[in-house]
């Protein structure tokens, strides 16, 4: 984490000297500042764009109550596997949500020998499919990427999933991210 | 990790100014994934050949691209489906005839899977076979020719995906209706409503015979199934080499928003399909004939002509009453790929939002099927045991598994489409052993001979999606690609990325020295019988016939002859007959005339080829040959005379300097 912080503000500092230099950076160079992390992750995610639609992951590492879900999607080595074409519905726990853990839980988790265990419970936050709220039902079972169920509920016009709330929902350009108020932990 | 990537960018960086271009600039994954060597793996220096033909599919191109392994260079795109104005393919009256359908001309398609003949399940050379998925057709090549010689229409069928997978001997091709319809009792399509899919909605899989000596199909028989979509197929080999295997997916019936709807269950079905007791029961009469239309259409290298036929009439098997030619194995999560192992024991099915691949077990199945250990039915038909029929699961394999091929030493190799990536496991442990990141996206891939008993090995290609992160932009669309990979050792390696012709699904590999032995450098003049050939300059030849004019033109190097034509009137219509007499490999001339406005047509060597003109405007127009021929291809060229409605200016034609026109008016 450290290093990831200190390799970003390094970045940031030699951005402009690096894409002075590059051939291909032409246009994309006012853009170096927000996705400086990139290149760290090259890959499709790597991509610099900043004129399409953000995709789930982009819209996730530009919400500042998602500093923690990013974390632990890098960790995971799911950001090219999200930036992917999808479709995809992710159901991002905010910070808030992750601070809800017992106290080390997340700290434990993002350790190296704990990333299949991550994996599988972030891969439970992901559905291969546009679930929008209008298509949700009560008591509907969604198979996640995982290969477990969650469970929706709506009442009152209040979505939940395993009983976490969806507090927003934000379209992207491979899908859809519903905002939780929980952890969602394979049963 | 980190520190070393970091400390690598800041080198990179402190270095550019001095020079300029570093690697610092590159996405680091490509630089570090690809080995020092993998250059020099696929350099094919001058004087020396590739090592393997792949055969690829061109999706919404409607055609096939030919590529050479290692190189990854793109040897021909053979016109299928399409019109192909680059040579005239649907556009000569030749070749119009094979683009013909119930629905008339159909001048495209979407075609998505290669498979290549075999003999006893090995590569034998002779022929590729190539599904147009929209309006269902199967079309097959010439390996000789690397040409398309025949396309057979699909009837009783919508959305033609599960094809044209082979039986071990190349004694059917298959094709399953993606699109369930709605079919009556003379299976004819009604007029139903769409929410009436459950009661009304059937699917078919239809097997068509392939003649073994000349490799002409016709439709054998087909087989009345529930309203499912069915995805993809494989012929067993081996012990299983009676049977075959199809998955399905939406046997939740749904009609709308399949993307949510149609991934309800748990588990779809893997279809397995005793093909030999079908032949059985036809052969006895089981089967019920059913009105029908269907376009079969033949292409002639003798006369150098397609012909195209509207036949009838098909047999129909339903296994609400032969009980014992279908079962379906529930298979999880809407399974995509359906592949079978060299040895023909495992049948792999990759269910796409699935977080195992499941492997059945042939002899279990067999088992299960003999014990009638069936967990229940749909729609009349058994349903085995997932656990009766399940050889094991390969857990947490991937993200999105699509598709399986094999190396014949025990491994698998799944490509993975939501984590981009390549899996290889051991089949029989079922456990991972190794993955390659793929860039990005990947579909199908192909292990040379993969789909036989025999595999060739060596290699695994990756047919990818997504290029934005390594290929130059081109506006909104990019180019889809082929990676290939080295899989010679326990690891995989990225040797090549190379860009492809369409979109490519799935394709096959197969050792040049199968088919270069074979490949046809000419076709004979002699043995040319097309009605209009000219097969000397002495027979060329321009005679009317109506409103018709005919020109019998020859083509050598470096003219035509006739080159100049006078006596077409406008009103007419004009017929290029154009003979190559060059008996040389590799000599096309090409043909075109101002203001055509279908396309211009290239013409091999000994063949006759027909462009149908009909002038719009009265004066002279010139007609070139288009393929460069020689030193003198600019001067390959002449002029034909259009005159008024009417006019009296006689028919004649010439080649030379003469000062008075020469040869007959008929």
């Amino acid at each position: 984490m450290k290093i990831n912080f200190l390799f970003r503000n390094i970045l940031i500092v030699l951005a402009l000297v690096a894409l002075t230099n590059c051939t291909n950076s032409g246009a994309e160079q006012q853009s170096a500042g927000t996705d400086a992390a990139a290149p760290a992750a090259a890959g499709q995610s790597a991509v610099q764009d900043d004129m399409s639609q953000k995709d789930v992951v982009k819209v996730a590492v530009g919400s500042p109550d998602h500093t923690t879900l990013v974390t632990a999607v890098k960790a995971a080595a799911l950001v090219d596997v999200l930036s992917n074409a999808g479709p995809f519905t992710v159901f991002a726990p905010t910070n808030a949500a992750f601070d809800k853990l017992p106290a080390g839980t997340v700290t434990d988790l993002l350790k190296p020998d704990k990333k299949e265990v991550l994996q599988d419970i972030l891969q439970y936050h992901v559905a291969v499919a546009v679930y929008k709220t209008d298509m949700l039902q009560d008591g509907q079972v969604i198979n996640m990427a995982n290969g477990g169920n969650v469970t929706i509920g709506v009442k009152d016009g209040k979505y939940t999933v395993n009983g976490a709330n969806i507090v927003a929902s934000v379209p992207a350009s491979n899908g859809l991210v519903h905002v939780i108020d929980a952890v969602l932990l394979p049963k | 990790m980190k520190i070393r990537h970091l400390f690598l960018f800041i080198a990179g960086v402190l270095a550019l100014p001095a020079m300029l271009l570093t690697s610092g600039c590159k996405p680091k994954n490509i630089g570090s994934a690809v080995e020092g060597d993998a250059a020099q793996k696929v350099y094919v220096a001058p004087g020396k050949y590739d090592e393997f033909y792949n055969i690829v599919s061109g999706g919404f191109n409607g055609q096939v691209s030919v590529y050479g392994i290692p190189s990854g260079r793109l040897l021909r795109i053979i016109p299928v489906f399409s019109q192909f104005a680059e040579n005239g393919w649907g556009y000569s009256e030749e070749t119009k005839p094979m683009l013909n359908t119930s629905h008339g001309f159909v001048p495209w398609d979407d075609s998505h899977h290669i498979a290549l003949s075999t003999t006893n399940g090995e590569h034998d050379g002779r022929w590729a076979f190539v599904n147009g998925n929209n309006t269902p057709r199967i079309a097959r090549i010439n390996l000789k020719t690397f040409r398309t010689e025949e396309i057979i229409e699909i009837p009783n069928s919508s959305g033609n995906h599960s094809s044209p997978f082979l039986t071990e001997n190349t004694e059917y091709a298959v094709a399953g209706t993606r699109f369930s319809y709605p079919m009556d009792d003379d299976d004819s399509n009604p007029d139903v409503a769409i929410n009436t899919y459950k009661q009304n909605f059937k699917g078919t899989v239809s097997f068509i015979g392939i003649n073994p000596e000349n490799g002409e199909m016709k439709v054998s028989f087909q087989v009345l199934l529930p309203g499912v979509n069915f995805d993809l197929s494989r012929g067993g080999r081996g012990p299983s080499r009676d049977w075959f295997f199809f998955s399905c997916y939406n046997t939740e019936q749904a009609n709308t928003l399949l993307e949510v709807n149609a991934s309800q269950k748990d588990k779809d079905f893997i279809m397995a399909l005793n093909w030999k007791k079908c032949e059985e029961y036809v052969k006895a009469g089981k089967g019920k004939k059913s009105k029908v239309r269907y376009a079969h259409n033949v292409y002639s290298d003798k006369t150098h002509t397609g012909t195209s036929t509207i036949e009838t009439e098909t047999v129909v098997l339903d296994p609400k009453e032969l009980k014992d030619i279908v079962y379906f194995m529930p298979c999880p999560k809407s399974p995509h790929g359906c592949d079978v192992d060299p040895t023909g024991e495992y049948i792999c099915g990759s269910g796409k939002l699935a977080a195992v691949i499941p492997v059945f077990s042939f002899t279990k199945i067999q088992k299960a099927i003999a014990d009638k250990n069936f967990e229940g039915t749909f729609d009349d038909i058994p349903v085995l045991k997932y656990d009766a029929v399940l050889h094991g699961e390969v857990k947490k394999p991937g993200l999105g598994p699509l598709h399986t091929e094999f190396d014949g030493k025990g491994f698998a190799y799944t490509s993975f489409f939501v984590s981009s990536e390549i899996v290889k496991w051991n089949i029989e442990k079922l456990e991972v052993v190794d993955r390659v990141p793929t860039y990005y996206s990947i579909g199908h891939l192909c292990v040379p001979g993969g789909p036989t008993r025999k595999p060739h090995g060596k290699y695994v290609i990756a047919y990818n999606k997504i290029t934005k992160d390594r290929y130059l932009p081109t506006g909104p669309e990019l180019t889809q690609s082929a990676q290939l990979y080295d899989i010679s050792g326990d690891k995989m390696k990225l040797l090549l990325d190379f860009p492809t012709t369409g979109e490519p699904h799935y394709a096959e590999a197969i050792p040049a020295s199968l088919i270069t032995p074979g490949s046809v450098r000419f076709f004979k003049i002699e043995e040319n019988q097309h009605p209009y050939a000219a097969k000397g300059e002495k027979e060329a030849k321009v005679f009317r016939e109506g409103n018709k004019v005919h020109i019998n033109m020859t083509s050598i190097r470096s003219h035509f002859n006739p080159d100049n034509i006078e006596g077409i009137k406008l009103g007419d219509e004009v017929y290029f007959h154009v003979t190559n007499l060059e008996q040389d490999w590799d000599v096309p001339h090409g043909f075109a005339v101002k203001g055509a406005n279908n396309a211009e047509i290239l013409i091999m060597p000994g063949e006759t080829c027909t462009l149908k003109w009909t002038p719009d405007r009265v004066g002279v127009f010139p007609i070139y040959c288009t393929d460069f021929c020689s030193a003198l291809h600019q001067e390959m060229q002449g002029y034909v005379r259009v005159s008024p409605r009417g006019s009296g200016t006689p028919l004649t034609f010439s080649m030379g300097n003469k000062a008075e026109p020469t040869g007959a008016v008929k």
